[in-house]
């Protein structure tokens, strides 16, 4: 029933459209595209570590605001910065933030684990926030985007809108290749593992921990390049990016999308972006947009309703239903013939660990 | 510092604490009973607050007035807005995944503060203290404190009590008890599990609205004041140990005196502290300080 060829082109179709529509020329799309693309870079990253590992994280803004703020802070306020250091460094600062917090925060699981995350994330909130380092709850500016120079000769200038968009674009075509090659590999065989039976993949002789704290890391760090990403977009960086509010954003665009498939992750950004702007356009709604979050709050509602396994796992619902429609028919035409009415092409929702756990 | 300094801190800690407590034991009660990561918990403590507000003046038309039948109103219509909500969304998801049960909170959420701003209005008002609450009481020579906040102390032990001899002592307490150490076991022990979830909620919500109602008057009522209570009460229940109101009370109390006395003693810290302590206290105890219920 699967249709491996459609799921295989349709990134690549995804690429080639987007690619086509930094020539729509509308400022505002492109804008709205380019937010769209970091956000989806950032559910991505999360995406490895929920749908992944099954490590679900309410603290990964921390690796976002930590990504934007580097890049704000180490760029010089008069010229532009060398794109070759700043990126790095805004990476690793994130990837050291994970490894220190993730080093401890892996000692819990489930819910537990959900908190400390939580709370490492909003220890560095409070540091952004309360200290004058970045100019404090006001946010800092970045005046320059960095520019990449080899020598004298610039291959591209990010200035440029267009060449911005296309640098976000490859950004986050390099992000996805690089997890879904990642699940391929032997590691993500073991983060799979890990995500459905963490004690049978230790029985089995794996040592399940520095998997999971190398997922954290490599996510963190791809958190930390969508919020560089964000930092070079706006040009403004507040502490707002490591608040717990965009970590929630980020996971809930993630379970909106639906766990496990990188498809998912980005389908679940874009959903939840576009109806964010859909109910705050004014055209559309007039003075109700002012009250944009209540259709927005009804819709996710109506979507957890009607979607128990994320928007990506709609094929397989609508499958299993078509299934059961026709073993109904057929089971009608001969009585005698007992039919399971379950479709074997279905996949089994997708189970995190604190699902079965016991709270208590 | 000084002492009488000190004694009114301390005071103002433990009437913090308390408030948090109120707040936290409906939602460790939900978390732990029904396994639900109720996000919208914060709405609910504003919910009482703004009732609080709105309905001071219209339960002095009609009932005669006196702050006491308004709190009785808030936590009586809160808890049969627990009630409803609890059929009319909560009961469809408790097979579902933890997480999307997340996701419709969070919708939730959006729609409670949208329907308050559209009913309300985004101004702070503030809401009147009773003219029997008002005033203050001497401490020491200088220092006075205000007989409101021990009003609210006082209301908080209260609860605290009510639900200590509930919990350890009548037959509803002996099957949350059993609840929150075994879902499926009092299921098929004959309890009626849908029924007793109802309760749980309702009661939860009565007692956030509660908090917010008596908070009111100190704190006024403002857009977006849920959503600070709800992560401290996370981080009040997830010290605890999820499901444990002997844990919540205690959690209540460590992050009131650290986050009262870290605003005094290390005012450009004072918002990391809680977590710190958080972070510390799993770190030690993966699984809150008291794990069972």
């Amino acid at each position: 029933m699967r249709t491996p060829l459609l799921n295989r082109l349709l990134p690549f179709a995804a690429l080639l459209a987007l690619a086509a529509f930094s020539f729509s020329g509308s400022d505002y799309y492109t804008g709205l595209v380019v937010k769209i693309m970091i956000y989806a870079i950032f559910a991505l990253s999360l995406q490895l570590l929920v749908g992944g590992a099954g490590l679900v994280s309410l603290g990964h803004a921390a690796f976002f605001g930590i990504g934007a703020y580097v890049a704000a802070l180490l760029s010089p306020e008069s010229e532009a910065a060398g794109l070759w250091w700043l990126l790095p460094a805004a990476l690793l600062a994130a990837a050291a933030y994970a490894l220190v917090t993730g080093a401890l925060a892996l000692r819990t699981r489930g819910v537990y684990f959900i908190m400390v995350t939580l709370a490492f994330s909003q220890m560095a909130y409070y540091v952004f926030h309360d200290t004058k380092i970045g100019g404090g709850s006001d946010g800092i500016y970045l005046y320059f985007r960095p520019e990449l120079s080899l020598g004298g000769w610039m291959p591209f200038d990010l200035s440029n809108g267009t060449t911005f968009y296309f640098f976000v674009l490859a950004c986050l075509a390099l992000a996805w290749g690089f997890l879904a090659l990642l699940r391929r590999s032997p590691f993500g065989a073991a983060l799979a593992g890990i995500r459905i039976n963490e004690q049978r993949m230790r029985a089995a002789g794996y040592s399940t921990y520095p998997y999971k704290l190398a997922a954290y890391v490599i996510g963190a760090t791809l958190a930390g390049l969508a919020g560089f990403l964000f930092a070079l977009k706006d040009g403004f960086v507040t502490p707002e990016l490591l608040a717990w509010e965009q970590s929630g954003l980020v996971l809930l665009m993630v379970i909106l999308g639906g766990m496990g498939s990188l498809g998912g992750a980005v389908l679940g950004t874009v959903t939840m972006v576009l109806l964010q702007e859909l109910f705050q356009s004014q055209e559309l709604f007039g003075d109700y947009a002012r009250h944009w979050h209540l259709p927005l709050g009804l819709a996710i509602i109506a979507l957890v309703a009607l979607l128990p396994n994320g928007l990506a796992g709609l094929p397989a619902q609508w499958r299993e239903r078509r299934h059961a429609r026709t073993a109904d028919a057929s089971r009608k035409a001969a009585r005698d013939v007992i039919t399971p009415a379950r479709a074997q092409g279905t996949a089994p929702a997708s189970r995190l660990p604190i699902q079965g756990e016991r709270h208590v | 510092m000084d002492i009488s300094i000190l004694l009114i801190q301390s005071l103002n800690a433990f009437q913090y604490g308390l408030l948090l407590f109120l707040v936290a034991s409906g939602l460790t009660l939900i978390f732990g009973i029904m396994g639900i990561i109720n996000l919208a918990h914060g709405s609910f403590y504003m919910i009482g607050a703004y009732m609080a507000f709105a309905l001071g003046p219209v339960v002095d038309r009609w009932l005669g007035g006196g702050f006491l039948a308004t709190l009785a109103v808030c936590v009586l219509a809160a808890g049969v807005l627990g009630y409803v909500l609890e059929a009319a969304f909560f009961s469809y998801l408790y097979k579902r995944n933890h997480l999307q049960q997340v996701l419709m909170t969070y919708g939730l959420i959006l729609v409670f503060e949208e329907l308050r701003s559209i009913l309300v209005g985004n101004d702070v008002h503030g809401v009147p203290l009773p003219s029997w609450l008002q005033g203050s009481i001497a401490l020491g020579d200088v220092m006075t404190y205000p007989v409101y906040r021990l009003f609210i102390s006082a209301v908080g032990i209260a609860v605290a009590l009510l639900l200590y001899w509930i919990i350890s002592r009548t037959r509803l307490g002996m099957m949350l008890r059993a609840g929150a150490s075994n879902r499926e076991m009092i299921s098929s022990l004959g309890i009626d599990i849908n029924k007793l979830y109802r309760v749980v909620f309702a009661a939860g919500v009565a007692l956030a609205a509660l908090a917010g109602s008596i908070a009111a008057p100190v704190s006024s009522v403002y857009p977006g004041m849920g959503n600070g209570v709800l992560i401290i009460c996370f981080v009040v229940v997830v010290i605890g140990g999820i499901g444990s109101i002997r844990g919540a009370f205690l959690a209540a109390m460590l992050v009131g005196f650290a986050e009262t006395f870290g605003q005094v003693l290390f005012p450009s810290a004072a918002g990391v502290l809680v977590y710190l302590l958080m972070a510390f206290i799993l770190l030690c105890k993966p699984e809150g300080l008291f794990k069972q219920g």
